[in-house]
């Protein structure tokens, strides 16, 4: 019995000199550290290694050896990261005010709407459940020319020439961003629709009281009140198309990116880099890029729109 | 006396464990997963196991799309396979990552090799060195639906010969709209496919010229005869609208579905095609020249011996290597797979020559070119492009081959550093 009593004494006397205070944080911290170290491991061990890697020349089977920043100076004479930079833009200036507006109208419309609303809402929300891939395939399909494409088919019927969509180096990236749009599209109604929920209906009465025309409540309450909603949307969709990749994979899984790289965005031109000619190096100096646009943009975005 | 009898019965296994452990060795096989390559795979298995009761294979198979990228990851982290299935056209990609080890000449002397394979099996070989032996080998034809053929009163048992007979017969089976769109392709263009091959290592030659040299580390398809072959090419869709780029998305599914009357397809489609049940279809030699010239493009996946293979397992694993390059295992293979044998006398049996579908293939195993590509996805997306450029930009096919040839070179460089 006293060697047990000892033992328990030995390591006690630290621990039970401590007041109960520390030893809470103590504990705090040991059930904290579990996920810090995991996160610190799994995310930011790696993003550092990105840094390092971006400066070397590593091919996976060969070994690596510093080339300083050779990588980055070849990516800015590289015609094709400029095209792809460009791509990328237009997707995120395209995508997300048209996202953003459709789905704002949608959203303000179905909030008035009692007949069936949850079905409906379900509907909308229904792309944004389905997998990019089986949706990119089925759009692709959308597009073909005459005997096959739905679009085309309809098109000719009206008696309009069929148009090339993805097999056009216009057309192509819009034809890309549709779908892409059309998914997203349920997510942003929802949040949209719990913004306007959250605006309390006392502010419509009064301003109705005053007289105040619809468009004039739109503008001056409805608006205004949804800013953190929006910034939210505006921040979340515009990550979302800088780092677009499934959808414009898996529309044109023979060319990805094509026609002449008319819809490569960043990351699909990382994703070949690493993956299909293996030059982790110069792969790892375009993530490094993108880490930098998006962090940029949403700084900015965030300042932007912060209330003042 | 319980005691004893659990002693007895621990010691027993331990016993056997040990010897069992000693006598048979376990090597490693890895392939990505295509059903037919896996079950011919075990059937080679299982009977190399018959023959070799003191040796294990386990196989281990994982989707194309990781494939090359696992491979490597695994043998450098010490792991992974001892014997590898490589595409030919990633051998300096693994030599240079020292991941496969040269084959020794005495259990595989190259005299033989060369007597016995496909002059082609050359792809293989650094220096004095072969780094690995293919099973099977793929090579090119040209596809025709014998109906399309005989609703355009074509006859369906004298398919194009030449490159002027399949201009010719595919404008007769083109079918359009009253817009002129096309409806049913005469030909499919389709460069994502194997029409990359066709042009590189068919036409490209039977307009007069060769599309690199220096064991194709120079471009040199950059002139006149590579000018007409590639306005030849573009020419299917914008002079002779015979055929669109993307019509149905994709060449062979435009020929599934029947609407497309000739396709270029390689030995891998047969197994795809077998199954179609609407009309009956035909295969042809790629057609020649006016010259009667005509050439083909083949390719293979290769076994090869990985780096982590050492002392007994290096024995095995030779072993089995040499098993899989058999006559025998070559047969099993074409029948599961339907790819052709890489041995001569495997191949040319009389009865494969006369074979309808299998002799076309194999009379363009004789003649064809292996195109040693340092990065194939690139090289193939230059070729696209220059397409590309032509038929959706609009661009001048000298400037847009000139730009192809500039950029190819420029992979090439790249991955030789």
């Amino acid at each position: 019995m006293s060697v047990v009593a000892d033992r328990e004494a030995a390591p006690g006397g630290l621990w039970s000199r401590m007041s109960l205070g520390q030893k809470h944080v103590i504990w705090a911290w040991g059930f904290l550290a579990v996920p810090l170290i995991f996160y610190a491991v799994i995310r930011f061990w790696p993003t550092f290694q990105a840094f390092y890697l971006s400066a070397t020349d590593w091919s996976i089977t060969r070994p690596a050896s510093f080339v300083g920043l050779e990588n980055y100076r070849r990516l800015v004479a590289d015609p094709l990261f400029w095209q792809v930079f460009r791509n990328t833009f237009m997707y995120l200036i395209l995508g997300t005010p048209i996202s953003l507006l459709i789905s704002f109208v949608v959203a303000y419309y179905l909030d008035r709407v009692r007949f069936m609303h949850s079905f409906i809402r379900a509907l909308y929300f229904l792309p944004f459940l389905t997998t990019a891939a089986a949706m990119a395939w089925v759009w692709r399909w959308f597009y073909q020319p005459v005997p096959i494409g739905v679009i085309n088919d309809i098109l000719s019927s009206f008696g309009i020439p069929q148009q090339p969509f993805l097999r056009s180096t216009s057309q192509a990236l819009p034809a890309v961003l549709a779908p892409a749009v059309w998914a997203g599209l349920g997510f942003q109604i929802i949040i949209f629709l719990a913004g306007l929920r959250a605006i309390p209906v006392t502010y419509y009465e009064a301003a109705r009281i005053d007289g105040l025309s619809e468009g004039a409540i739109l503008r001056r309450i409805t608006l205004p009140l949804l800013k953190p909603t929006l910034v939210f949307l505006v921040v979340f969709s515009s990550i979302g198309f800088l780092r677009i990749f499934d959808q414009v994979y898996n529309i044109n899984t023979n060319d990805p990116g094509g026609p002449l790289n008319s819809t490569k965005p960043l990351v699909l031109m990382i994703y070949q880099t690493a993956f299909s000619s293996y030059e982790m190096g110069y792969a790892a100096a375009q993530t490094v890029v993108l880490f930098l646009i998006l962090l940029v943009i949403s700084l900015v975005q965030l300042r932007l729109m912060r209330d003042r | 006396m319980r005691f004893h009898h659990l002693f007895a019965s621990v010691a027993l296994g331990f016993a056997t464990l040990a010897a069992s452990g000693a006598k048979a060795v376990e090597i490693e096989y890895w392939q990505y997963v295509f059903d037919t390559r896996v079950k011919a795979m075990n059937q080679l298995i299982a009977k190399f196991q018959e023959a070799n009761p003191d040796i294990k294979v386990k196989q281990t198979t994982f989707p194309y799309a990781d494939y090359q990228t696992k491979v490597a990851a695994a043998i450098l982290a010490g792991q992974g396979p001892d014997v590898v299935q490589l595409f030919y056209g990633w051998t300096d990609n693994f030599i240079a990552g020292k991941m496969i080890r040269p084959l020794r000449a005495e259990a595989f002397p190259a005299a033989d090799i060369e007597r016995d394979f496909f002059p082609i099996v050359s792809a293989m070989k650094r220096g004095n060195d072969y780094y690995g032996l293919p099973t099977a080998v793929r090579s090119l034809a040209l596809f025709y639906n014998k109906k399309a053929f005989k609703d355009a009163g074509l006859d369906p048992d004298n398919p194009p010969k030449t490159l002027d007979e399949l201009v010719a017969a595919a404008e007769k089976t083109t079918k359009r709209d009253g817009s002129g769109n096309i409806v049913s392709a005469g030909l499919t263009l389709d460069m994502a496919g194997q029409d990359h091959h066709w042009w590189r290592e068919v036409l490209v030659r039977q307009f007069g010229g060769a599309p690199y040299t220096d064991n194709d580390t120079k471009v040199t398809y950059n002139d006149e005869a590579g000018l007409k072959a590639l306005t030849f090419y573009t020419d299917l869709q914008k002079k002779h609208k015979v055929g669109q780029v993307g019509f149905m998305d994709e060449g062979q599914a435009a020929f599934r579905a029947g609407l497309a009357a000739m396709t270029i397809d390689g030995t891998f489609r047969l197994g795809s095609f077998n199954t179609i049940k609407g009309f009956e279809w035909g295969v042809t030699e790629l057609p020649a020249n006016d010259q009667g010239v005509r050439s083909n493009y083949a390719s293979y996946f290769a076994n090869a011996i990985t780096m982590k293979a050492e002392g007994e397992k290096l024995a095995a694993a030779e072993k089995f290597l040499a098993y899989v390059s058999s006559p025998e295992a070559m047969k099993i293979w074409m029948e599961v797979v339907g790819e052709l044998p890489a041995r001569r006398t495997a191949a040319l049996t009389p009865e494969n020559v006369a074979h309808p579908v299998y002799g076309p293939f194999l009379k363009g195993l004789e003649y064809a070119h292996t195109t040693l590509f340092k990065d194939e996805a690139a090289q193939r997306q230059a070729a696209m492009d220059m397409v590309n450029r032509v038929l959706i930009g609009g661009e001048d096919p000298k400037a847009s081959l000139a730009k192809a040839a500039e950029d190819e070179q420029a992979i090439i460089d790249r991955a030789m550093r």
